[in-house]
């Protein structure tokens, strides 16, 4: 079944950054950050007003040998929980 | 002897003490007064541009009153430019439409209110001016910029019982986040802590409400910061001392902790002589309680050491008189009476807030202060 959520994107106050110092993406928030791993860091750079299955897509794209599908999807649902993104 | 570390994660930039408001919980030492020139701006972008390069991410502009500073909106250009997350932390006091527009402009990324109470009569009466109704425009005008909304309530003895108001103000201002923080006692809270600290059942009270609301507001973070003297650990106090933040105060002298400055015996060093790196590295007072060869017993030797680091410094200080001993919060502490007693003190009644003796936190008070 196709996921529905659509134009998903950071939050307000959300900023996604590489960091040379830690050698890592960073997702920066009022008085906070966190270290990302590399395929968070994948997902949320596609949040940039994707539906889920434009964000599937593209990373599929980019990474033809892996099934990603459930793995992003929980992902999302993850970050939307946790208020990093946003979608309608 | 320099202790191997990475850098600070954290920067807050103390950009003045000005303060139109005159809070009797502020943490800045009682003789802000007495504190010397403030930094220009050239040497702020120094600092920034330094510590930025020792991997310093997070920024706080601070103060005082930041707002007070003509050159905010340069410095949070220059941040930004950095690519540091930039933190206004400010009362709002001095705030107008066009500068939150000018503000964003620069890049900067969040805006933090500070309120005093829920409505004008008591915010007003603790901030010493009229604010409030300045301060409720100001959080729309911020949400309308598209900053998230973020509010900080201080909690005393005399406000806390109305935590739930707090909470339905920043419901109905639609905040995303709301920071309910207990008094922390430096600087002027400790000076007036006998009117400040709230009794257990206040306490208690308020925490249910905050749990409360948790559960029913999901779309609004509650941060319910506890105030450790109800606790028997103490909290782990800016992660480890040197290790994760630096403060810069006005002036320039760079403090581990930014209650720090009142610890006697410590030399702090300034940005105006040394570098950021040189002062996070090798500077006597940035290393003097890294790591753990400093502890006392029973911190010494006690398993949670790691977790907690021993607790506050400061507070070490001001209750024991000797930095270096573990924080009297916890209750391996032989100093823990001291906490018990302070607290047993607080579950009376509570007086009028009119009619409290506070020592508000302003230039005449300081000056009296330091004169002593
Ligand atoms: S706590 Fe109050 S007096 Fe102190 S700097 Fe903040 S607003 Fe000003
Ligand atoms: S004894 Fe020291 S290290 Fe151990 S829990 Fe207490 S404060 Fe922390």
């Amino acid at each position: 079944m196709p996921d529905s959520r659509r134009n998903i994107r950071l939050a307000d106050g959300y900023r996604l950054q590489w960091e040379e110092a830690q050698q890592a993406d960073v997702l920066l928030f009022p008085e906070g950050m966190v270290q990302l791993s590399s395929s968070a860091a994948a997902v949320l750079k596609q949040c940039g007003g994707n539906s889920a299955e434009e964000i599937v897509q593209a990373l599929q794209a980019e990474f033809p040998d892996a099934d990603l599908r459930d793995d992003v999807l929980e992902f999302i649902d993850e970050a939307l929980t946790k208020g990093w993104i946003r979608g309608d | 002897m320099a202790t191997d570390t990475g850098g600070p994660l954290w920067l807050l930039a103390e950009l003045t003490y000005a303060c139109p408001l005159q809070c009797p919980y502020c943490s800045n030492p009682l003789d802000f007064a007495a504190q010397g020139k403030e930094l220009s701006t050239d040497e702020w972008k120094t600092v920034l541009r330094d510590a930025r390069a020792m991997g310093a991410l997070q920024l706080g502009f601070s103060g005082g009153e930041p707002l007070l500073r003509r050159d905010l909106e340069a410095l949070v250009a220059e941040a930004r430019r950095l690519g540091y997350y930039t933190n206004l932390i400010t009362s709002g006091v001095g705030m107008d439409e066009t500068r939150v527009a000018a503000l964003k402009d620069a890049g900067l990324d969040h805006i933090q209110i500070s309120f005093q109470a829920s409505e004008a009569q008591l915010n007003d009466f603790i901030a010493g001016t009229a604010a409030f109704e300045h301060k409720l425009a100001m959080a729309r005008a911020v949400k309308a910029h598209g900053y998230p909304m973020v509010l900080n309530a201080v909690l005393h003895r005399h406000n806390i019982d109305s935590i739930g108001d707090i909470l339905d103000m920043a419901l109905e201002l639609q905040a995303d986040y709301i920071e309910l923080a207990n008094t922390q006692y430096y600087g002027w809270a400790w000076h007036n802590r006998a009117e400040l600290l709230p009794s257990r059942e206040q306490l208690q009270n308020a925490q249910a409400v905050a749990e409360d609301y948790q559960r029913r507001a999901a779309a609004m973070k509650i941060y319910f910061v506890v105030p450790d003297y109800y606790s028997n650990r103490p909290k782990p106090c800016m992660q480890g001392w040197g290790r994760v933040f630096l403060t810069v105060a006005p002036d320039g002298t760079a403090l581990p902790c930014q209650a720090a400055r009142q610890l006697p015996g410590l030399q702090f060093p300034n940005v105006r002589d040394q570098s950021v790196r040189a002062i996070w590295k090798d500077s006597g007072a940035f290393n003097h309680f890294r790591g753990y060869a400093w502890m006392k017993s029973p911190c010494r030797n006690c398993p949670e050491r790691e977790r907690d680091f021993g607790g506050c410094r400061c507070q070490a200080y001001l209750l024991t008189g000797d930095a270096a001993n573990a924080d009297p919060v916890c209750d391996k502490s032989p100093e823990h009476g001291r906490i018990l007693e302070t607290v047993a003190r607080a579950q009376g009644p509570r007086t009028p807030v009119r009619e409290v003796p506070f020592v508000f936190r302003n230039t005449r008070n300081s000056k009296a202060l330091c004169s002593r």
